[in-house]
């Protein structure tokens, strides 16, 4: 099953409020290894070549916290979102 | 402002444990959980271990919702294709007073958090703490991200597992360190109960558990686990987020790497995906155990770093630091101080029990494994090297397969490598 797929089978009460935010996208250009498009069990974060900027798509967070640790220029500021709002897990 | 005697943030097995313990000495307790209600935010493997548990809620095995009682433990060293397995069975752990239980946290931290209720501890849901509340040095409560959110306290207790951003800012702790944790994704995989039984060699209702290492995480510090529920099968690959990075790994792509191998693919077959889950596991050990206490504060669980990754025990850990918490405070406020000096009589306790004294002995073992890749990257593929020599029958006589076998470890770390490995391996167990 592909990711997407999979991702489709977790229970989300999406915020309308983004919990992560890029704190410099400058740092962004200039980093070799791009972690965060990788480590994210959930890929939610991916390198727009025509904006040249790391897209966010805060929505699919499973809200693990793999990427501000993993960042390895401490470039992710991420909370967790309202009370009530994000991941529901089904089973856990 | 409400006031309570204790405040514990977070609704896991640390936070119910803490709260139960506290509501059981006659305190007026409440629980602040991020998720709609505790346990819809949590992730485990999961075996849940008897003893602790039974502390909070004896006999709680007639009620909560568990999924198997585990009878066997099965560990395997993976290279390739190749898989060495060892296992243990006890069919009497099937049977109360049982050691481990396979266990949704959904489920089972609901019914945890549904007997704190009846006991008087009121679980405010859907509430973030974002950090405590101080007069002048004195912690008097939580600020939650509601809108006229503060809460009063005496003691709280910070239960809020690895995310521990409230420990991180009241200074105790420090931000988490790639190199200190693990990120796990996990698969639920629908399986009738029948197919699980027979493919783990189960009577109804007896459950198993698998441990892999080696290639299973492509020789980073960590382990894959595969564990039996009622009507599933529970699986997922944890590792280093450091070293992760460093491979370019993807944590999904650990998985489904796992579940194509062989033997993985054949217990899982036919199987249907029912949710893909991840989450962190902190797994620094006793070298990045945070200050456990302050005035009016105590750190427990996951928060404080309590994980024995080896031997993958966490909610144990979790819990039984949750009910010496949970006392304490107790203590603390009845005695009218609450200062420092009466939250250390936590670690004292701590100390004294398993939870730091386990920590203590493997305290040097992830800086062997981290510092040695070797140990999780050649040792497997030797060992099943070895394995395989020895059980083939190619009309080689026994001698020169004992000497080609021995040939295997000494042309890969030579002999003095060979002992340095196994002094190095004693040093950190010791
Ligand atoms: C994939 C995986 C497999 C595991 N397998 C096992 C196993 O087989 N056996 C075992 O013993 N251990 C296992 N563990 C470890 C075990 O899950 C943990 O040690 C245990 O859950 C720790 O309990 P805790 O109560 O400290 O933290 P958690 O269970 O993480 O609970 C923390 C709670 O606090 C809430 N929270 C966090 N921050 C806030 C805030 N600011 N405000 C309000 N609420 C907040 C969270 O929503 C959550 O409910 C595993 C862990 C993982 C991730
Ligand atoms: S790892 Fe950090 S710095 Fe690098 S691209 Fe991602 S967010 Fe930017
Ligand atoms: S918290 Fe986890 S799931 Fe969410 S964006 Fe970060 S790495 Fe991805």
């Amino acid at each position: 099953m592909k990711l997407d797929d999979k991702l489709y089978l977790v229970r989300f009460n999406t915020d309308t409020l983004n919990h992560i935010k890029i704190k410099n996208p400058d740092l962004c250009l200039k980093c070799k290894d791009k972690v965060c498009t990788f480590i994210c069990p959930a890929h939610v974060y991916d390198w727009d070549e025509e904006e040249n900027r790391i897209a966010v798509g805060y929505e699919g967070c499973l809200e693990c916290g793999t990427c501000r640790v993993a960042c390895t220029d401490d470039n992710i500021l991420w909370e967790y979102p309202r009370g009530g709002f994000g991941v529901s897990w089904k089973n856990g | 402002m409400e006031n309570f005697d204790v405040i514990v943030v977070g609704g896991g097995p640390a936070g119910l444990s803490a709260a139960i313990s506290a509501a059981r000495a006659g305190m007026k307790v409440c629980v602040v959980e991020r998720g709609d209600y505790p346990g819809t935010k949590n992730v485990m493997g999961g075996v849940l271990y008897t003893q602790p548990t039974n502390e909070v809620v004896p006999d709680f095995w007639k009620d909560a919702p568990l999924e198997r009682p585990v009878i066997e433990q099965r560990y395997g060293i993976m290279s390739k294709d190749e898989l060495f397995t060892a296992a243990y069975r006890d069919p009497a752990w099937g049977q109360p007073p049982y050691n481990a239980h396979t266990v949704l946290r959904v489920k089972f931290d609901r019914w945890l958090a549904e007997e704190a209720e009846k006991l008087g501890v009121m679980i405010v849901p859907e509430t973030v703490v974002d950090d405590l509340l101080y007069h002048g040095d004195d912690v008097v409560g939580v600020r939650t991200t509601r809108p006229d959110g503060d809460l009063g306290a005496k003691v709280v207790i910070l239960a809020e597992g690895a995310n521990n951003f409230v420990a991180v800012k009241a200074g105790l702790a420090k931000p988490l360190h790639p190199d200190s944790v693990a990120v796990v994704a996990k698969e639920i995989i629908a399986l009738p109960a029948e197919k699980i039984e027979d493919r783990f060699c189960l009577e109804p209702h007896e459950g198993a558990t698998i441990e892999l290492f080696g290639d299973s995480t492509d020789g980073i510090l960590g382990t894959s686990f595969i564990y039996t529920n009622k009507d599933s099968i529970s699986i997922g690959v944890g590792a280093m987020v450091g070293a992760m990075g460093r491979k370019g790994w993807s944590p999904n792509d650990l998985l489904e790497n796992l579940k194509a191998k062989p033997y993985i693919k054949r217990l899982l077959q036919g199987g249907e995906i029912k949710e893909y889950l991840a989450h962190l596991i902190p797994e620094g050990g006793y070298n990045s155990v945070p200050k456990l206490y302050r005035q009016g504060v105590m750190v427990v669980g996951d928060a404080a770093m309590f994980v024995n990754g080896l031997t993958r025990e966490g909610s144990n850990l979790a819990t039984t630091s949750g009910l010496i918490a949970g006392k304490v405070a107790a203590e603390a406020i009845q005695s009218g101080d609450t200062s420092a000096q009466a939250m250390s009589v936590y670690e004292t306790r701590l100390r004294d029990s398993f939870v730091i004294k386990d920590l203590y002995k493997f305290r040097n073992l992830i800086g062997l494994l981290e510092n040695n890749p070797h140990l999780l990257g050649e040792y497997p593929e030797m060992l099943n090297q070895a394995a395989r020599m020895y059980f083939t029958i190619d009309g080689t006589p026994k001698t020169e397969v004992f000497k080609n076998i021995m040939g295997v470890f000494t042309k890969r770390r030579g002999k003095s490598g060979l002992v340095k490995d196994m002094f190095k391996a004693w040093r950190a167990l010791k």
